[in-house]
């Protein structure tokens, strides 16, 4: 599958440009780094390709076609923050299973122990949430993981055990991954390929 | 002995208190208030604690009686009126642009029309009487609440983990139900509870005017009007207890809102 943004232009407000005339394209089973300074766009872009923004210009499109308005969205994004990407009233059991059908392994992988199942969000800690995160992100009908600084406030060691996971995930079904990081060696060690938003944007 | 459970036994005592008086109102039989102008205008003694008025009816019971009136008046007006929000607040923020407005700008005209005055004109329109009462209040006392309701959903749906359950296929019904009504329950109970005194006392002022409850049904209000023209002669007992009685219910109600919104809220689960 290629997941590609054609000519994205995008704004908040009228005639600033947070985005003109980028051009981007993930094929199955890539790892894409995303790089650029703060307030580039980065996360602008992500969550256009996710579908969670209308582009003003250009579109993107999945194998040719538009994406889906409705039902399973086959690009998921991982956000920055976990404690706001989970509803704080529910336990992270309904959290997990509410995008369906979950991975029993995944889990334990992801070093997602069982007694924290049926704790609530706030009973646990910023990275114990993002674990879940990844994993209801990782659902079997998803074709593209964006990770949107998805690792940036765990330690090193949580950080690896993350990306082992999803890069070996990423290989067995064949998913594309567009990572966004500041951490050079991140995106160095993980990353087929780089894109520098410096160069594709040409926001005036 | 940890907060909660604090919290609990709270609980349970003020939901006593107003099963008590609820019980125990319907125990007293009419015997109870009879007239006796043997024992007219008693101060309070062990026989009536609560004194007698002028006509030898015993305090005690008619207190009892007026609150449990009160008590369903106000329960179920504010209830319908909590409904009526929940229901308006949702629509105004999840239908578009056109319903919202249409909401709003009912929203806008019952609050710029005094209470008093709608629920007059309801209330007097329907034939007065306890429907009457009833309806007025419910009809008139909903928008404030409808309007934070309306606020709290759309700050929600543009949570991030409501945006997320919309990309993991889930409908809009769906994410209304199980994301969004849940937790407008504190802020319904918090509303419901800051409706209720209101509507004790605009039910009492309204029968006062003589628009609502007739004088047979003793609600606290038309005992306390009735006082009025006995407190120059000295009785105080006419008007002390039953507007005491009438503070404890109101504070129980608050202390019961106040506390199942504690104890639903996943935040204070370890206090």
């Amino acid at each position: 599958m290629l997941l590609e943004a054609k000519q994205i232009g995008f704004r908040y407000e009228r005639d600033r440009w947070v985005l003109r005339g980028v051009d981007i394209s993930i094929q199955s089973g890539e790892i894409v780094g995303l790089v650029g300074p703060s307030g580039f766009g980065k996360s602008t872009l992500c969550r256009i390709l996710a579908g969670y923004e209308k582009p003003y210009e250009g579109q993107v499109l999945l194998d040719g076609a538009p994406l889906p308005a409705s039902g399973f969205h086959p690009v998921q994004l991982v956000f920055q923050h976990p404690e706001k990407a989970v509803n704080p009233r529910w336990r992270m059991s309904r959290t997990l299973a509410e995008g369906g059908a979950l991975d029993e392994s995944l889990l334990g992988q992801l070093g997602i122990q069982q007694e924290w199942l049926g704790r609530f969000p706030n009973e646990l800690s910023g990275g114990e949430l993002q674990r879940f995160c990844v994993a209801r992100a990782l659902n079997p009908q998803t074709r593209f993981l964006l990770a949107d600084e998805m690792t940036a406030m765990l330690d090193t060691i949580t950080q690896a055990q993350i990306w082992q996971v999803v890069k070996e995930v990423a290989r067995r079904e064949n998913l594309g991954v567009l990572v966004i990081s500041h951490e050079k060696n991140l995106i160095h060690r993980l990353c087929t390929r780089v894109v520098d938003l410096t160069i594709t944007n040409e926001k005036t | 002995m940890n907060r909660r459970q604090k919290t609990l036994i709270t609980t349970v005592c003020a939901a006593l208190l107003l099963i008590g008086v609820i019980a125990s109102a319907l125990l007293i039989g009419d015997e109870w208030i009879a007239t006796n102008f043997e024992i007219k205008n008693e101060p309070p003694s062990l026989a009536h604690p609560f004194g007698t008025d002028w006509l030898g009816r015993d305090m005690l019971a008619r207190t009892v009686k007026g609150l449990s009136v009160s008590i369903g008046v106000g329960v179920i007006a504010a209830t319908a009126s909590a409904v009526i929000a929940l229901i308006l607040g949702m629509l105004a923020a999840t239908m578009g642009k056109a319903v919202d407005n249409a909401i709003s700008w009912l929203i806008d005209l019952l609050l710029g029309v005094p209470h008093l005055v709608a629920l007059i004109l309801i209330s007097f329109t329907l034939g007065g009487g306890l429907k009457g009462v009833v309806v007025g209040i419910a009809l008139t006392h909903w928008p404030s609440l409808a309007r934070v309701i309306r606020a709290e959903v759309m700050q929600l749906r543009s949570a991030e983990y409501v945006l997320i359950s919309r990309k993991l296929g889930k409908s809009r019904w769906w994410i209304a139900s199980r994301h969004i009504l849940p937790h407008m329950i504190p802020q319904l109970l918090v509303g419901f509870v800051l409706l209720f005194p209101h509507a004790i006392l605009h039910e009492a002022s309204i029968s006062f005017l003589g628009l609502g409850l007739s004088p047979h049904q003793p609600a606290i209000g038309i005992i306390l009007s009735e006082s009025m023209r006995y407190l120059t002669s000295g009785m105080w007992w006419l008007a002390f207890f039953p507007g005491i009685s009438l503070l404890m219910i109101v504070r129980a109600f608050d202390i019961l809102g106040e506390n199942l919104r504690k104890l639903t809220d996943p935040h204070s689960a370890h206090q």
